[in-house]
């Protein structure tokens, strides 16, 4: 008799390689004031940054660990380093990155990608970004593309403070006031007023220190009529420690703006995910997210979308993909407070060797929004006896003139199809790859093609191993 | 005689705990067309899974002989590699694979290199439009969605494309209409003059038959070939039933 297929862990090493560390600088491991304002005085922040800061410490330190989702108790705040600097100052040309770094990003594609198929990209190493560049013709549209702090100086400095962590709160949950305590890098985006960004802008963020955390900051700002697609990528080398990531993300969709934002998470197996992002949708805007999580330890990541103005609109598309060892806790938030709002939650999950992956989503339609229409729909496929899939799904519905539905599904791959695709010549690893890259199409035909082939290989890495 | 294709040597398989199939001993040269008949759960579909090498069933005893090689405990890819074919009685459905990259990708794994696109357009379409398939049907998700007869027509497409040497086809014209049996029978024809292809037709029907010229015809009952004949044995079915076969099947259980 045929054993069955025993399908490996991933091969990580093109994620894996790390670097030396030769961080200029690092904060000591651990939370106190003192190093809250080490920090902000590291970072030159206004005085008005420095306050919320040292706030958001004192809302984190009276906040409790939330007791609902997967278990952080290994997640030990002490130990934590919150904030290194890279040996390098921000630079717009490739060749002013140092060498170690640069081969980094060259070796996750990054350079490459800019050359071909993006309008700008940010690198962001541990907790600065060490490269930011918009081509020419996008900045001549007045679209702005640089890292925060620099914007809390400039022409913008005042557009950050009114909308810096307004969407997202310090008090919304304890590692919210953690990011508002201790955040530093990511990027601010600024779409004027009827432009179109015709190619996407990406930021990539990689964690390359040991014990370290990541708390980058986006905030985009599509103003009205505006355009934009915005790719997050994300990955760290593994180390015996816990690295964590508590980034946010805030997002601000103009009357009939659009926004699209597309992530392609691939943590290393040791990394606490968990982020925050969240879009406030105006009159007739539309608010786009794909979302593929492959790595990381832990993920806590619910994407919320406020439907503000009436007729605006939401999707969400996400895949999240749980191995060995590997929690992930993922879902779409979403609550229609204007009229004749739309909403549409299209996940899938799958789950391998012992992974857990669980898909909460939460559906709030207020008593104004009136004529508005959610539907969530989830699949999950298991891939073997031991791993598990969850479904938690919470609605809450104020109006009657409402329409709102919910379908899940779990399942597995079936036997039959191998064998049908099997009958053609395919074999038993293509065969079982093919059926879990075509149960991932609802993301891949989503994504730009580049993406959708980086994201076919993960799944397709993560499919690989020996047949019995 | 030349070698024949496929050579079945006294097989017995079963499933799970119950054995289907006993001694059955069957040979089929190139250009030949076998039809096996039979009453339900005779065993007819099992026979073209275990020669296809589906995992759920065990061969307990005997051998396949595939263009003289035994594939007895081959997987089921490299039977098809090597050029055998099992149109399905029921097709799979996977969402999200498109009946181009699917058929692509089979081409490429069995010659074991890349295919310009642009070629295996022009053959997909050409065999679409034989079986007067909308283009549109090669970048649908495989059989999802199809209707009965869309599924059959599908297999046939992938048959017209692959190009086995051997193909066993469960039940292609079962739920059929007659023009999509036409349609069929047509596609049946065209593999078998191509390649002068071997054909097992497993039916209970004979309507798949009028068209093609029938070399034997084999009769099992309850895991057992009971009778093997020329095409005429198809006419004695039409008119007597399986009834007169059963009893003599009753006979080869004894000792």
């Amino acid at each position: 008799m045929k054993e069955k297929t025993y399908v490996e862990d991933i091969d990580r090493s093109m994620y894996d390689f790390r670097n030396e560390e030769k961080d200029a600088y690092k904060v000591k491991e651990g939370l106190t004031p003192a190093i809250v304002e080490q920090i902000s005085k590291e970072k030159n922040d206004p005085a008005w940054m420095q306050l919320f800061r040292l706030q958001s410490l004192q809302i984190y330190n009276s906040m409790e660990i939330p007791n609902w989702g997967p278990p952080i108790d290994e997640l030990n705040m002490d130990q934590i380093v919150t904030y290194v600097r890279p040996n390098t100052k921000m630079s717009a040309k490739w060749s002013e990155v140092p060498d170690d770094i640069k081969d980094t990003f060259e070796r996750l594609g990054i350079p490459q990608a800019e050359r071909k198929s993006l309008a700008g990209v940010g690198a962001q190493y541990d907790s600065e970004l060490v490269y930011h560049n918009v081509k020419a013709e996008v900045a001549a549209q007045g679209v702005v593309y640089t890292d925060l702090e620099s914007a809390m100086h400039g022409e913008y400095a005042d557009m950050i403070r009114t909308h810096f962590m307004k969407l997202v709160k310090p008090n919304d949950h304890k590692f919210a006031a953690l990011h508002g305590a201790v955040w530093s890098g990511g990027s601010f985006v600024y779409v004027p007023p009827g432009v179109s960004v015709e190619i996407p802008l990406q930021s990539y963020f990689r964690l390359n220190a040991p014990g370290a955390g990541q708390f980058e900051h986006t905030l985009i700002i599509v103003d009205e009529g505006a355009d934009l697609h915005f790719i997050e990528g994300c990955s760290a080398p593994k180390y015996n420690v816990a690295n964590l990531h508590a980034g946010c993300v805030e997002l601000f969709v103009g009357k009939n703006a659009r926004l699209r934002y597309s992530t392609i998470e691939n943590w290393s197996k040791n990394m606490y995910n968990l982020n925050t992002k969240r879009a406030i949708v105006e009159e007739g805007g539309v608010m786009e997210w794909v979302s593929g999580s492959f790595g990381s330890h832990t993920s806590y990541l619910y994407p919320m979308t406020i439907l503000k103005g009436k007729d605006s609109r939401m999707e969400f598309t996400g895949i999240t993909f749980a191995g060995k060892g590997q929690n992930l806790d993922t879902g779409a938030k979403v609550v229609h407070t204007g009229e004749n709002t739309s909403s549409y939650i299209n996940t899938r999950s799958i789950s391998k060797d012992g992974g857990i992956s669980t898909f909460r989503s939460s559906v709030t339609i207020g008593k104004n929004a009136k004529h508005s229409k959610a539907a969530v729909s989830c699949q999950s496929l298991m891939l073997d006896d031991i791993s598990r899939s969850d479904t938690i799904p919470a609605m809450d519905i104020r109006t009657k003139d409402a329409d709102v539905g919910h379908e899940a599904k779990i399942g597995k791959i079936s036997d039959d199809a191998v064998f049908y695709l099997m009958s053609r010549g395919i074999s038993e690893e293509d065969a079982r790859a093919m059926i879990v890259s075509g149960f991932a199409d609802n993301v891949s035909k989503e994504l730009p093609l580049e993406y959708a082939v980086e994201m076919n290989n993960l799944i397709r890495l993560e499919m690989k191993g020996s047949i019995g | 005689m030349s070698e024949p294709i496929l050579n079945i040597k006294q097989l017995n398989a079963r499933v799970e705990e119950k054995e289907i199939l006993h001694d059955i001993n069957l040979q089929i040269h190139k250009g030949e067309t076998h039809v096996l008949m039979g009453p339900n759960g005779a065993g007819k579909s099992t026979l073209g899974y275990v020669l296809m090498g589906n995992p759920k069933y065990q061969v307990t005893g005997g051998s396949i002989l595939f263009k003289g090689k035994d594939v007895t405990e081959e997987s089921a890819d490299k039977r098809a590699k090597d050029g055998m074919f099992l149109s399905f009685q029921e097709p799979l459905e996977v969402p999200g694979l498109t009946v181009s990259a699917f058929i692509r990708n089979a081409i490429q794994q069995k010659k074991g290199g890349y295919i310009k696109l642009w070629d295996f357009k022009k053959e997909l379409d050409k065999n679409l439009k034989f079986l007067d398939m909308d283009p549109s049907y090669a970048e649908r998700s495989l059989n999802v969605g199809f209707s009965g007869g869309e599924k059959k027509k599908a297999e046939i497409l992938q048959l017209m494309m692959l190009k086995p040497n051997l193909a066993i086809l469960d039940e292609t014209d079962s739920g059929l209409d007659v023009d999509a049996v036409r349609l069929v029978s047509k596609g049946v024809e065209e593999y078998q003059k191509d390649r002068d292809g071997a054909l097992l037709i497993i039916t209970h029907s004979t309507r798949i038959l009028e068209s093609l010229h029938v070399d034997y015809t084999h009769v099992m009952v309850n895991g057992h070939i009971v009778a093997t004949g020329d095409g005429s044995l198809v006419d004695r079915i039409n008119e007597e039933g399986y009834e007169s076969f059963v009893s003599e099947a009753e006979e080869v259980k004894e000792p």
